[in-house]
C-alpha cells in the first residue's frame, strides 16, 4: 500500500519537466513589469517599448479566443457567446493573463466597466452552484456568465466547506449548494490571493474605461539615479544640456493635492526649480539672446559646502514685434482624456490662450483617437467663433494613434509654413500612446527628423492615471520644444497666457551648459537635477547633437553643491601618492570655475559661445536664490535626501517662507503650502 | 549576498518596494511554482500558464502576505488557489482544465506528451478527483508534511490524512484492476 504510494510520489517527481527557459524568462519579465507598475517605477529612464495597461486588455481577448479553453466553442453561437462573456467577465476572470504586449484593434468592442464591476456583488448561491454544473452546449453564454458573475462567492464558499472534515470528494459538491450562506471574504483565504477572482489592485478596471487604468498602475516616468557627488580632480567638466520643462511641478502639486507624496521618480528638481519665476539681468540689446549670471552662497544644508547658481535670462523681445504664429494643435480625443481633468480642462485652457493670440496667428486643430483627424483647417485666429466652435466639439472617444496624429499635424504645419512665421505643435494628451506605435524609440526619431523642417513640437500633459511623462518628455526633447503639465487652470493660465510668449518663441536652440571646475579650489561638486539631461563632455562642441532651447523671457536655474579644498564637508579623502597641486599655477586665477555656454540662434546650424568666469567670492544669497535653494532642498527630501544630513521639512518650509520676495503671481506662496502638505505627508 | 536572505525578508523587502528583492525572489521560486503547478495540472502548457499568471499577479499579492506564514507555503497557497481557480473557470467553459483530468481524452489522440509522461502516472491521476490531486501534488510531489499540505489547502490535519487513505485505496484498486489484466 505504502508502495503505491512511493511509486506515486516517484512517478509524480519525475513527471515535471524541466521548466522552459523562454517561458520562464517571459514570465518573470513581465512579472517585473508589472512589479515596476505597482511601484510606479520604470526601472529604465526613457520611454519603454512596452506600453501598458489597455494594451494588454486587447491581447488578452485574443489569447482567450485563441486559448484551448474555447476550442470546443465552434458554432456561431457560441462564438458570439464568447465574445459577449469577454466583454463582460473578462476584466473580473482573466486580468492578471492580459498584461502582454501589443495590440489587436478592432477585435473586441471595449466595455464598460462601471456597468461590469457591479455585478460581481450580487452573487447568489443559486448562480454559483449554476456555473459549477455547467457543461458544454449551445446556453454556454448563460453558464459563463453566471459562471463569471460568481467567481468570487463561489470560492469561499467553497473553501469554506471545505474546511470541514470531509466526506468522500463526490459528496462535496452538493454539499456545497447546502452550505453556502451569504457572500462573505475569508481573509486568509484572500490575502493568499486568487488570480482570477480578484483582479489584482494594480489593474483595478473601474476609473475611466480601459484605455485608461486608474491612477497608480500606468504612470511611466522619466527620471534617473540623482547624479553622483564628482571629484573635481577626475572629472572636473560638467556638462548638461538647459531645461525649461516645468512638468515635473504640477505632477507633484496634483500627488500632493490629492493626498500621497509623488513617486520618486515624478521628480525632476530642476524642472521643480524652474517653475518659478526668478529676477535676473535681462541680457543687453544686441547682444546674445540670453545672459547668464552665477553666483556662490553658503548652501543651507551643509555648511561646509557652498551653491553655485547659475542663472540664464532669455532676452523677452518687444511683444508687439513677434513674429506671427503657426500653431497646429494636437490634441488627443482617446477615452481616456474623458476625465474633467483632461479634455474638458484642456478645453477651457485653449480658450484661455486664445485670447493672447493675434489676428494674424493662424491655427489648426488636429485631433487622434481612433483615427486622426483634421478637425479645423488651418484658420486665421481673428475668427473666434469658428474656433471655439471647433473646440467644442471635440468629444473623447476611442483609443490613441499618436503617431499618425503627429505625422498629420507635422504636415498640417509644414502647409501652413510662411516667410517669417514660427511653426509650432503644440500637442495636448495624457501620454497614453497606446495604438499605432510599435516602437516609442521609432516615434522619437521621426520627430526629430521633423524638427530639421523648423517646427517645433511642445507638449502639455493633461491629467493623471496613465501619464506617460517618459514619453512625452522625449517628445517635446527630440521636437525641440517644452513639455509642461496642466492639472488645473490657474496652471493654464501660466503656462498658455502669463507664459506663453516664452512658450511659443524660441529665442536660442541647442543652449548647452559645461562647467569646467578649478581643482585648486573645488574638490567635489555635485550638479543637483539635470539627471535626464546629462550630456557628454564631447557633446557640448558637437552641434548635431540636441539640447534644450530657451523661450523668449525664460528663465533657467542651475545648481551645483560644491565642496571647497580643505572643508570638513569632502567625503573623499584626498589621496596620499597623487601629484600634489601645483602651487601657483591655476590658482593664480583666484576662479572657482569656469562657465561655458553654447546655443544656436533659432534655425540656425553653428552655435555660438559665450563664458563667464566664476569668481570664487561667496555672498550671501538673495531671495532668489535662497528661493530656488529650498525648492533644491524640497526636491531632495521628495527623492533622494542623502546630501541632506539633519535638513528637513522644517528648515526648507522656513528658507521659502523667508524667501517669497514680491511673488505676483502668489506661486511661491503656493509653493509653501504644499510643502507644508508634503511634511505632513511624509510623517 | 541575496543568496543568503531568507524568503522571509526577501517578500517583505519586495513589498516595500524593493525591486531587486522581487527579482530575487522570483527567480529563486520559478522553479517550484511551476512545479507544482504541473503537478497540479498535469499539462506543460498549462503549468506555464498558470505559472505566468501567477507571476503576474504575486506584485499585488505581496502586500497581502503576513509574516504568520512562512513564506513557500503562502506561495504554494496562492499557487494551490491559482489552479483551483483556473481549474474551475475552465470547468464552466466545457472543458475539463487539467490535464490529468484530460489524460485519457489525450490518449487517444495520440498526445505525446501524455505517452512521455508514463501511463501509469496519468491512469492513477486521472483516478483521482482534483481535490485529491492538490492533496497528492503537495503531499507527495512538494514531500510536504500533511500537516502543511492542510495549511496550505485550508483544510484540518485530519481531512488531509483522510484523503490520503483514499489516494491509497485508489491506487490499490488501479493495482487490482492491473493485476486482473
Amino acid at each position: 500500500m505504502t508502495d503505491d504510494l512511493a511509486r506515486l510520489a516517484a512517478a509524480l517527481k519525475a513527471a515535471a519537466p524541466a521548466p522552459d527557459a523562454a517561458a520562464k524568462d517571459r514570465a518573470l519579465r513581465l512579472a517585473m513589469e508589472n512589479f515596476d507598475r505597482a511601484q510606479e517605477t520604470a526601472a529604465r529612464p526613457r520611454p519603454m517599448s512596452d506600453r501598458p495597461q489597455g494594451a494588454g486588455f486587447l491581447t488578452g481577448v485574443r489569447q482567450m479566443l485563441a486559448s484551448p479553453m474555447f476550442s470546443r466553442l465552434t458554432s456561431r453561437p457560441a462564438l458570439a457567446a464568447t465574445a459577449s462573456v469577454v466583454a463582460i467577465g473578462v476584466a473580473i476572470t482573466l486580468w492578471p493573463a492580459f498584461q502582454r504586449g501589443e495590440v489587436l484593434p478592432g477585435q473586441v468592442a471595449l466595455p464598460t466597466p462601471r456597468a461590469a464591476a457591479p455585478t460581481t456583488a450580487p452573487a447568489s448561491p443559486a448562480e454559483a452552484t449554476y456555473s459549477q454544473g455547467a457543461q458544454p452546449g449551445t446556453d454556454a453564454l448563460a453558464k459563463t456568465m453566471a459562471e463569471a458573475v460568481a467567481d468570487a462567492a463561489t470560492r469561499s464558499a467553497r473553501e469554506r466547506a471545505e474546511a470541514r472534515p470531509e466526506a468522500p470528494a463526490d459528496a462535496t459538491r452538493p454539499r456545497l449548494a447546502e452550505t453556502l450562506p451569504a457572500v462573505s471574504a475569508e481573509p486568509m483565504l484572500d490575502a493568499a490571493g486568487i488570480i482570477a477572482a480578484s483582479p489584482p489592485p494594480l489593474a483595478r478596471p473601474e476609473a475611466d474605461g480601459f484605455a485608461a487604468s486608474p491612477l497608480p498602475d500606468s504612470e511611466a516616468y522619466a527620471s534617473a539615479d540623482p547624479n553622483p557627488v564628482r571629484i573635481t580632480a577626475d572629472d572636473p567638466v560638467s556638462t548638461f544640456s538647459i531645461d525649461t520643462d516645468t512638468a515635473s511641478w504640477p505632477v507633484i502639486r496634483s500627488s500632493l493635492s490629492a493626498g500621497t507624496l509623488p513617486p520618486r521618480e515624478a521628480v525632476r528638481i530642476e524642472e521643480m526649480v524652474n517653475y518659478f519665476p526668478y529676477d535676473y539681468p535681462a541680457p543687453e540689446p544686441g547682444t546674445a539672446p540670453f545672459r547668464a549670471s552665477v553666483s556662490l552662497s553658503p548652501t543651507p544644508w551643509n555648511p561646509g559646502t557652498q551653491l553655485l547658481r547659475i542663472g540664464l535670462q532669455g532676452a523677452l523681445p518687444a511683444v508687439a514685434d513677434r513674429p506671427a504664429l503657426n500653431l497646429v494643435f494636437l490634441i488627443d480625443t482617446s477615452g481616456s482624456m474623458d476625465d474633467p481633468k483632461k479634455l474638458p480642462l484642456l478645453k477651457q485652457s485653449f480658450r484661455l490662450m486664445l485670447g493672447q493670440l493675434r489676428p494674424e496667428d493662424r491655427l489648426a486643430i488636429v485631433t487622434y483617437a481612433g483615427s486622426a483627424g483634421l478637425v479645423l483647417e488651418p484658420t486665421d485666429a481673428g475668427d473666434r467663433a469658428t474656433i471655439l466652435a471647433a473646440l467644442d466639439r471635440l468629444d473623447a472617444g476611442g483609443s490613441t494613434a499618436g503617431a499618425e496624429g503627429l505625422r498629420q499635424a507635422y504636415q498640417v504645419a509644414e502647409s501652413m509654413a510662411g516667410e517669417g512665421r514660427i511653426g509650432r505643435i503644440l500637442l495636448a494628451t495624457d501620454g497614453d500612446f497606446n495604438v499605432g506605435i510599435s516602437d516609442p524609440g521609432a516615434l522619437e526619431d521621426f520627430v526629430a527628423a521633423r524638427r530639421r523642417t523648423g517646427t517645433y513640437l511642445s507638449v502639455l500633459g493633461f491629467g493623471r492615471g496613465n501619464l506617460d511623462d517618459a514619453v512625452m518628455q522625449a517628445l517635446a526633447q527630440n521636437g525641440n520644444g517644452t513639455a509642461a503639465h496642466i492639472d488645473t487652470l490657474a496652471e493654464a493660465q501660466k503656462v498658455l497666457v502669463d507664459q506663453l510668449t516664452g512658450a511659443l518663441f524660441p529665442i536660442a536652440d541647442d543652449v548647452k551648459v559645461q562647467v569646467e571646475f578649478n581643482p585648486a579650489a573645488v574638490a567635489e561638486y555635485r550638479l543637483i537635477g539635470y539627471e535626464t539631461r546629462a550630456l557628454a563632455r564631447t557633446d557640448f562642441s558637437n552641434d548635431r547633437v540636441d539640447a534644450g532651447e530657451i523661450g523668449a523671457g525664460h528663465q533657467v536655474t542651475a545648481l551645483y553643491e560644491i565642496t571647497p579644498v580643505g572643508s570638513p564637508a569632502r567625503l573623499t579623502d584626498p589621496l596620499r601618492y597623487a601629484a600634489p597641486a601645483t602651487p601657483g599655477a591655476p590658482d593664480a586665477t583666484g576662479e572657482t570655475g569656469f562657465l561655458r555656454l553654447r546655443y544656436k540662434a533659432p534655425g540656425a546650424a553653428t552655435s555660438s559661445l559665450i563664458e563667464v568666469a566664476i569668481p570664487a567670492k561667496v555672498t550671501e544669497p538673495d531671495t532668489d536664490a535662497r528661493f530656488a535653494a529650498a525648492i533644491a532642498g524640497i526636491g531632495q527630501l521628495l527623492s533622494d535626501p542623502r546630501h541632506l544630513g539633519d535638513w528637513g521639512w522644517d528648515q526648507a518650509i522656513a528658507l521659502a517662507q523667508g524667501a517669497r520676495g514680491q511673488d505676483p503671481f502668489g506661486y511661491r506662496a503656493e509653493a509653501v503650502g504644499l510643502m507644508r502638505l508634503a511634511q505632513s505627508l511624509a510623517r | 549576498m541575496r543568496m543568503q536572505t531568507p524568503d522571509e525578508a526577501l517578500a517583505s523587502a519586495a513589498a516595500n518596494k524593493d525591486r531587486d528583492a522581487f527579482a530575487a525572489l522570483l527567480a529563486r521560486h520559478y522553479d517550484r511554482i511551476f512545479g507544482l503547478a504541473f503537478r497540479l495540472t498535469g499539462s506543460r502548457a498549462e503549468a506555464e500558464d498558470l505559472t505566468q499568471d501567477i507571476c503576474l499577479a504575486l506584485p499585488g499579492k505581496l502586500a497581502g502576505y503576513r509574516q504568520a506564514a512562512r513564506f513557500t507555503t503562502w506561495l504554494y497557497r496562492v499557487t494551490v488557489n491559482a489552479a483551483h481557480d483556473r481549474r474551475r473557470r475552465a470547468a464552466a467553459h466545457a472543458r475539463a482544465a487539467d490535464g490529468w483530468g484530460d489524460w485519457e481524452v489525450g490518449r487517444r489522440a495520440g498526445n505525446a506528451e501524455a505517452a512521455a509522461a508514463g501511463d501509469w502516472l496519468a491512469e492513477a491521476m486521472a483516478l483521482l478527483s482534483p481535490e485529491l490531486r492538490d492533496t497528492v501534488a503537495l503531499t507527495l510531489g512538494e514531500d510536504l508534511t500533511q500537516a502543511e499540505a492542510a495549511a496550505i489547502l485550508g483544510l484540518s490535519e485530519g481531512t488531509v490524512a483522510w484523503r490520503m487513505s483514499e489516494v491509497k485505496r485508489r491506487l490499490r484498486d488501479l493495482a487490482r484492476a492491473e493485476g486482473m489484466t
